[in-house]
């Protein structure tokens, strides 16, 4: 399946990022060789999901441009962020648009809450009055399912972030854990809101999550990292409803679900022994796997293309087409 | 069935406000047997951890306990003094409360903290039987002996909620009170904590009050669940009634609000937000939000009824 050749809105092209040791220390590898590429013109939610130290918020930071990688690089339309001029880095910044984790940490306490909302507006001249930002501004706040008046008083924090990113109307919205911190009740409405940014607006988001549940109800494609090394990716559905990878059948097992049955509990065995040593070469989850042989801990595995749509990097499955490590590519798309 | 081994009844916890009196706990009542796993659900705020610290008579002013007896082995607890009451927390009662794993002392070996734990209980014990003792706890627990000479920052976060369990379970506690033991861990880790929780549980014979708002823990972990909503108890029954027939709608809502992972498209709110405390609706609290309120929802508080072995405080259940 050949793509027309369109440069993508952005794209990971082999990144590493390995943050330094202090004192002589192991420098820490939070992201091994990824490769991802974000096609404006198609609109989709892509899913991160990892367990903490799985690289995740990493590859946000990347892409949003707040770290540089140790090796490779971040595109723009086609340009390294490094090589970006002044004009092309404000189109960056509009283009791309982030949602963080802690809704009550972006806010500077010393200024109203619409400072957030009237300062991109200002920032990138996208109103030409008073009248047409509070227009804008209404606008916004409304599509995320609140009225404009409702901000001064009790208002829930994290919505006022989605309606910001949608003011700008970007094409990449980066949600880095956007709903980690809010309840129940809260979650499905701001998860609704990031699937009608996509579906009604045409805005991409990439929602970074620990959380495969949420990542299954809102996503279309998804991808599985474990300690900085990508293990699975493909759609959603096939993925979390017939894991592959032994690290993400362990993810999925570890949800508890409101069933009846009980099986939890018991299926949970110590599984950070198998008696295999890991090493640095080999796979990542060599010595928490059920399943670790001999070549597991020889090499790298490879990443294999075991249906159109999934890939998965695991020696078991080393008799299908091999994809460029960490580069899951189309197998992402529709 | 057994004697309770803790008995809450007519609870009320109120804190004096500026802006007038706010009812954190209202009314709550409910029996534990011994060895039971007892789930408290509800948002935030809806005065689930409060609760759990009335149990302790740990409330701080302007908090205070309005009414209500709590009631250990056959012995109320408001009877004792303050010197009573210290002995019963950990021994009678021991709460693991939310974020514990950040509460280890960062400049002591756990071993140390543990031994700490004992000391202050009045346990006075030689250095071998010290060592002993912290050994088999660690081991209760599921940890390497090796920990007792680490510090909380050598372990990962698994680890340490973990070592916050072993100190719980120290002095042997009839009822061990777990609030939100795993909400900062990953869901693998979270499943070996609850494993280790119900292991030493079972060897204990305690009992366990699980706090959280996952309805799938609870469904995988406690064998009878209270609900808790702006303060008051609106369902309060057996775990498999609650998830094959959950009577109260906020239960439903909570239910609904848990991601599927067998079909999508399926994910809904609670319409609404929590109310505020100190700003009630009349009549039952959750009218606002409830899709099936009636006109006599918005004036008439409901009380607890039995529904076929549950209770539930609803009108049109």
């Amino acid at each position: 399946m050949w793509r027309d050749p369109v440069v993508p809105l952005i794209e990971a092209v082999d990144v590493t990022k390995r943050f330094a040791g202090g004192l002589g220390r192991e420098g820490t590898l939070a992201l091994a060789g990824l490769s991802l590429a974000i096609h404006a013109e198609k609109p989709s939610i892509i899913a991160v999901v990892g367990e903490s130290g799985s690289g995740k918020t990493t590859l946000a930071r990347l892409l949003l441009g707040l770290a540089e990688p140790s090796r490779g690089e971040i595109r723009y339309r086609g340009t390294n962020l490094r090589a970006l001029d002044r004009d092309g880095r404000r189109a960056f910044r509009h283009d791309v648009q982030a949602v963080f984790q802690d809704p009550y940490g972006v806010y500077n306490p010393f200024y109203r809450i619409d400072h957030v909302l009237t300062t991109p507006l200002r920032r990138f001249r996208l109103a030409g009055s008073r009248a047409e930002a509070r227009q804008l501004i209404g606008e916004a706040l409304r599509s995320v399912g609140l009225q404009p008046e409702e901000i001064l008083g009790r208002f829930p924090h994290q919505r006022v972030m989605v309606a910001r990113a949608l003011l700008l109307q970007p094409k990449l919205i980066v949600a880095d854990e956007p709903v980690s911190m809010v309840d129940a009740s809260l979650r499905a409405t701001i998860l609704g809101s990031l699937r009608e940014l996509t579906d009604e607006h045409g805005i991409s988001v990439l929602y970074i999550t620990h959380d495969l549940a949420t990542a299954y109800q809102v996503s279309d494609a998804i991808l599985v990292l474990y300690r900085a090394h990508l293990v699975e990716a493909g759609d959603v559905g096939r993925v979390v409803t017939a894991p592959r990878h032994p690290y993400t059948q362990l993810l999925v097992s570890a949800i508890p679900r409101a069933h009846l049955a009980r099986e939890w509990l018991a299926q949970e065995e110590d599984s950070r022994r198998n008696g295999v040593t890991p090493t640095a070469a080999g796979c990542c989850f060599a010595e928490r796997c059920p399943l670790a042989m001999p070549a597991c801990v020889a090499g790298p595995p490879g990443l294999y293309r075991i249906q159109p749509r999934r890939a998965v990097a695991c020696v078991q499955y080393q008799d299908h087409p091999t994809l460029p490590r960490g580069n899951p590519g189309e197998v992402l798309c529709d | 069935m057994s004697e309770p081994i803790l008995c809450v009844e007519g609870l009320r916890v109120a804190f004096d406000h500026p802006l007038g009196k706010v009812q954190a706990v209202d009314d709550v009542g409910f029996a534990l047997s011994p060895g039971e796993r007892f789930g408290l659900a509800g948002e935030s705020g809806s005065g689930k951890s409060t609760l759990a610290l009335a149990i302790l008579r740990m409330i701080k002013p302007p908090g205070r306990i309005a009414a209500g007896e709590v009631w250990l082995a056959g012995q109320r607890l408001a009877d004792l003094d303050d010197e009573g009451i210290r002995a019963v927390r950990l021994a009678g009662i021991a709460l693991v409360p939310q974020g514990s794993m950040n509460s280890l002392n960062p400049v002591l070996r756990i071993g140390r903290q543990i031994a700490d734990t004992l000391a202050d209980h009045g346990l006075r014990l030689g250095r071998t039987e010290q060592e002993r003792r912290i050994k088999a706890l660690l081991a209760d627990v599921g940890l390497p002996q090796t920990v007792s000479r680490m510090y909380p920052h050598e372990l990962s976060g698994g680890m340490k909620q973990r070592a916050c369990i072993a100190i719980a379970i120290s002095l042997r506690p009839k009822v061990i009170i777990a609030d939100e033991p795993t909400s900062a861990l990953d869901v693998v880790v979270q499943r070996q904590v609850m494993a280790t929780l119900a292991r030493v549980q079972q060897d204990l014979g305690a009992a366990v009050i699980l706090i959280g708002h996952d309805m799938g823990l609870m469904a995988q972990f406690v064998d009878r669940l209270a609900v808790m909503y702006a303060g008051r108890l609106v369902e309060v029954a057996p775990i498999a009634e609650i998830i094959t027939k959950p009577r109260h709608p906020y239960t439903r809502a909570l239910i609904a609000a848990l991601p599927s992972l067998e079909r999508r498209g399926a994910l809904a709110g609670i319409p609404g937000l929590a109310p505020l405390l100190r700003d009630l609706p009349p009549g039952c609290a959750f009218h606002p939000r409830c899709p099936q309120a009636t006109d006599r929802c918005r004036i008439e508080k409901p009380m607890a009824r039995d529904i076929a072995g549950a209770q539930v405080a609803c009108h049109v259940a």
